[in-house]
């Protein structure tokens, strides 16, 4: 088994191309099928750790407050993300509330915990193997964070019950609506390149 | 296809580490990748199989998600049960048609084109099949960023659960119809993710041609933007 240093293989479509120094923000695309080769992302990564950070003040603000509150004739009632998942469960729709526990709360909250750690700790040879691990544990709950989408579903069903009730928006839908662009810039940091910019550090050392 | 024929890392006897990207010459397959300890594998395994069996399910799921109510709605007066498309068409009657347009799209068009798209991948990918290969796999990355949008009935009805919960004067309920439409969005996820693009171009053809430009010098050059 032997290491290619010079070469990159694209990963939808396995063509192999001689590998670019890539500038600042510059992305190398497969011309072959048009999917992303490589890119540096050394410039990205430095933002990365102030913005995780804000993202997670953000994202235990957005889960404390409630998201919103209607009234109707007289009687108020408001909820949090995590209330509308306890009232799913208890209406018999565990598995829905479970789903939307593990898009919304659960993976986002994942993500960010082992990019801050990631980020923020040096890597050592001790810890290689646990470094190992976040990045695949990160790697597979990526597809699966979805605040973006909860956040056009509350606005979708706030517009469904502007018609019966008054509507009075909460704290949290702000911080929802905050955390919803600043998770799009972390998420979309793919953490392979955490791989060839550790890789480039040691080399350094 | 351009007639122009790309050396691929497996006509070099080089396997990609699908996590940190790496290549390995001489890897066998099941071997670890050195940098990030990840399993080698020349494709993803079983690939076909897998998408096939999530791809049969999410479309058998597909039926009670649309027919079966998502939604019961219990007011002092009557009892409401909505699916998908009635809730569409509650918006559509009551003139908000943008997000009519919006909630159509993402929970019916969406799911709908997921699974016929994924068919045309698998079909096309299990015969080999050389047609619009360039189109196919920008339909596959289509797929993996617009797949998760149909989440979308799935969260509007459990915020209102949540919320309407006004006791003797209105309450909303999840109705039966909202779980298997969940699945359906989780089971075509899934089966994106175990499709492996790469299959769209594992043809025959560009099989044998590989193997006899091999002794050509020279390697394909990549697009900087």
């Amino acid at each position: 088994m032997q290491e290619i240093h010079d070469m990159i293989a694209c990963e939808q479509c396995d063509a192999v191309f001689r590998k670019l120094s890539l500038a600042n923000g510059e992305i190398a695309r497969c011309t072959r099928c048009g999917a992303e080769l490589d890119r540096n992302a050394q410039e990205r990564r430095r933002h990365l750790l102030p913005l995780t950070i804000a993202s997670l003040i953000i994202f235990v603000i957005a889960n404390t407050f409630p998201i919103v509150k209607i009234e109707l004739r007289g009687l108020v009632s408001d909820t949090t993300l995590m209330g509308a998942v306890l009232s799913l469960s208890t209406e018999g729709a565990s598995l829905v509330a479970l789903l939307v526990l593990a898009t919304t709360i659960l993976f986002p909250f994942m993500q960010m915990l082992i990019l801050f750690y990631v980020l923020s700790s040096s890597t050592q040879p001790n810890t290689r193997s646990a470094f190992n691990i976040l990045i695949r544990v990160m790697q597979v709950l990526r597809p699966w964070g979805m605040i973006e989408v909860f956040m056009l579903g509350v606005l979708v069903a706030l517009i469904k019950l502007s018609s019966m009730a008054t509507i009075i928006p909460g704290i949290a839908l702000w911080a929802f609506c905050v955390l919803t662009v600043m998770l799009t810039v972390v998420v979309s940091f793919n953490p392979r390149y955490l791989w060839q910019l550790e890789a480039a550090e040691q080399k350094v050392r | 296809m351009t007639g122009i024929t790309f050396k691929t890392a497996s006509s070099l006897a080089m396997l990609r580490c699908h996590q940190c990207g790496k290549l390995w010459k001489d890897a066998r397959e099941g071997e670890r990748c050195q940098q990030c300890r990840a399993t080698l594998h020349k494709r993803k395994p079983d690939s076909l199989n897998r998408t096939w069996a999530l791809l049969i399910t999410a479309c058998m799921m597909y039926i009670p998600a649309n027919i079966l109510p998502v939604m019961v709605t219990s007011t002092l007066l009557e009892t409401h049960q909505d699916t998908i498309l009635s809730g569409i068409i509650f918006f559509w009657v009551s003139g908000e048609w943008g997000l009519a347009a919006v909630v159509f799209i993402a929970s019916f068009l969406v799911p709908l084109l997921k699974l016929a798209s994924l068919l045309i991948l698998v079909i096309s990918a299990q015969r080999q099949s050389e047609w619009r290969q360039q189109e196919r796999a920008k339909l596959y990355r289509l797929l993996e960023i617009i797949g998760r949008w149909s989440m979308l009935d799935v969260f509007v009805v459990s915020l209102l659960v949540g919320l309407v919960q006004i006791q003797g004067l209105a309450q909303i309920t999840a109705g039966v119809g909202i779980v298997a439409f969940g699945a359906v969005v989780v089971l075509t996820m899934l089966a994106s993710l175990s499709f492996d693009p790469r299959l769209i171009w594992d043809t025959a053809n560009a099989h044998n041609s590989s193997q006899s430009t091999l002794a050509k010098d020279g390697l394909n050059n990549s697009n900087v933007n």
